[in-house]
């Protein structure tokens, strides 16, 4: 295996959470590879074992069993721990809980002070990662007043500034209406696009996965489903069986396939299922 | 009704006032403060006011907005009048059945009001022109030589950061949870103290167990972003003096100096 464009190396882990009345196996044997500028998907259940996995990929949680590598760096090997937070930066579902700055600036700037980076240089961080995400006109503004959407884009501000490698977003737009969904969206694929960061992101809404290189199927602890969006979602019966949804248009053409209708089962936008209808006789 | 808090709160103008270095500020805080608790006569206190006065308008922070952060201390202060009126013996103006104002107890008790309300002008103009982490920061720089004593500087300036972040949050939520207590028929408003009292249950409940739950997440948050505690950390902001912070340390203790021993 190539290691040099490899970002995340999981292999075989399992994890159990342990209390006194009883241990909870979460993650079972999973294994997976991360690699370099990759915009990987995570959907599936409640409780089926995302945010245990977006734990371990920057050494919240250590594996029980198995081994977690960030850019060949053993995640339990504590001399690495910062270096690996540096790298993959996490971002979570509340951006109420996550700001701990009472200006915008100064929460940005929590990261690089942290990692010791030097004044002018935490300055100019700040100011790139604010106008990466289009909120360098809310730099002196209280966070509280702010919304949603533009709370976790400075969330995502804090974790640019200080340079990682790759981000692991779990179910950042859980908590936004419809807009601030859309915000944080065009952030993270730019970032990926542009910056060339690997996004892995954690969601509940289908429509988000679909400009994923991968998507990723967790059911039960386990990873149940990988590949291309389309691949994935055109096995709508079987995700149906996951109670999951597909994409609202994925889930049209099957409709409209089941009723005879010429349509391919895995068409993912509503511009290509335009063009498709367009296309009938 | 809980927007009316101000404590804690920052109000930017970009003034003078607002440029100090926060150590200026916190050490003029606290001259203010001895100086209000050391000076006893209200020809003093007309001086102290002039000089509070010129502070607010130099600070540009507009006078009904510090007139609203006192609203929630009416009760307070009047309470501390009406019990100096009516309990400090002295030459009777007016009775009232058993009890009787005294002159000496109206003089009293106003000069405990004004005291009251100089402090918290005084405290809060503190906190409206200096940004809740540049102030902590202050407190941790003059805290710092006590560290060798073991006192932990940094800590508590952390500690504090994050109390005054989550304050508007924690008074959003509190809100929130009132409404739909309401909605379901809660009274937070009448009734006897014991009642009132209890009502507060079904509020405090669910307030504690979500700070909980943010308290939680904000340590995860904090340390996925690399805190480790005060050690290697650098700052954004620098602590700085400039020529200003000497001009308004030196108005402060000559004004302390001049009300103490003339
Ligand atoms: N701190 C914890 N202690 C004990 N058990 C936990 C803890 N956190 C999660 N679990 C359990 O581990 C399992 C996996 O949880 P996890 O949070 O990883 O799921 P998830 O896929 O992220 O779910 P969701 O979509 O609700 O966020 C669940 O059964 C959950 O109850
Ligand atoms: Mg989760």
């Amino acid at each position: 295996m190539g290691k040099e464009n490899q970002m995340i190396n999981i292999d075989n882990i399992t994890y159990e959470y342990k209390s006194e009345e009883e241990n909870l196996i979460a993650i079972k044997d999973l294994s997976l590879d991360v690699e370099q500028g990759e915009f990987i998907v995570i959907i599936g259940h409640n409780g089926s074992g995302k945010s245990t996995l977006a734990k371990h990929m920057n050494a919240l949680l250590l594996p029980t069993e198995g081994v977690v590598e960030v850019k060949g760096m053993d995640t339990k090997d504590e001399d690495h721990t910062w270096d690996i937070r540096q790298i993959a930066g996490m971002v979570l579902q509340n951006p109420d809980n996550q700001i701990v700055g009472t200006i915008v600036e100064e929460d940005v700037a929590f990261g690089p002070e942290n990692l010791g980076v030097k004044r002018e240089e935490i300055i100019e961080r700040v100011e790139n990662s604010l106008s990466l995400v289009g909120m360098d006109a809310y730099r002196l503004k209280a966070p509280h007043l702010l919304s949603g959407g533009q709370k976790q884009r400075i969330a995502i501000a804090g974790i640019i500034a200080m340079k990682p490698d790759c981000i692991i977003l779990d179910e950042p737009t859980a908590m936004l209406d419809p807009e601030g969904r859309r915000e944080v969206m065009k952030t993270i694929k730019k970032l990926n696009k542009e910056e060339k960061i690997t996004i892995i992101h954690i969601t509940h809404f289908m429509e988000e996965a679909v400009d994923a290189d991968r998507v990723i199927v967790m059911e039960d602890s386990k990873i149940v489903l990988q590949g291309r969006p389309r691949e994935v979602f055109k096995q709508v019966e079987k995700l149906k069986k996951l109670g999951l949804d597909v994409p609202q248009v994925t889930e049209l053409a099957y409709i409209l396939a089941r009723e005879g209708i010429n349509i391919p089962a895995d068409v993912l936008t509503v511009d290509e299922m335009v063009m498709k209808i367009c296309q009938l006789q | 009704m809980l927007k009316d808090i101000t404590i804690g709160q920052h109000y930017p103008t970009g003034s003078v006032v607002h440029k100090l270095d926060p150590r200026t500020k916190i050490i003029a805080v606290f001259v203010f403060i001895i100086t209000l608790f050391l000076v006893d006569n209200f020809m003093a206190y007309g001086f102290v006011a002039v000089f509070v006065l010129l502070c607010i308008m130099i600070s540009k922070i507009p006078m009904k907005y510090i007139i609203k952060g006192l609203k929630p201390l009416t009760f307070i202060i009047l309470f501390t009048l009406m019990i100096n009126s009516f309990m400090i013996a002295g030459e009777i103006i007016i009775s009232i059945g058993p009890l009787s104002i005294t002159k000496e107890g109206l003089y009293q008790g106003s000069f405990m009001a004004v005291r009251l309300i100089m402090l918290v002008i005084g405290t809060s103009l503190l906190t409206l022109t200096t940004s809740p982490i540049t102030l902590t920061d202050g407190i941790e720089s003059l805290l710092n030589p006590l560290k060798k004593i073991g006192v932990p500087a940094h800590e508590l300036a952390m500690m504090m950061t994050i109390a005054l972040r989550f304050i508007p949050t924690l008074l959003e939520e509190t809100d929130k949870i009132m409404k739909a207590q309401m909605a379901r028929g809660a009274d937070f408003e009448s009734g006897s103290l014991i009642k009132r009292s209890k009502s507060l249950v079904p509020l405090l409940v669910p307030l504690f167990t979500s700070a909980f739950r943010r308290a939680d997440d904000l340590a995860m948050a904090m340390e996925a972003r690399c805190y480790r505690g005060g050690e290697g950390r650098t700052r954004m902001k620098q602590l700085k003096y400039y020529k200003r912070d000497f001009v308004a340390i030196v108005i402060v203790v000559s004004m302390f100096a001049i009300l103490y021993f003339s």
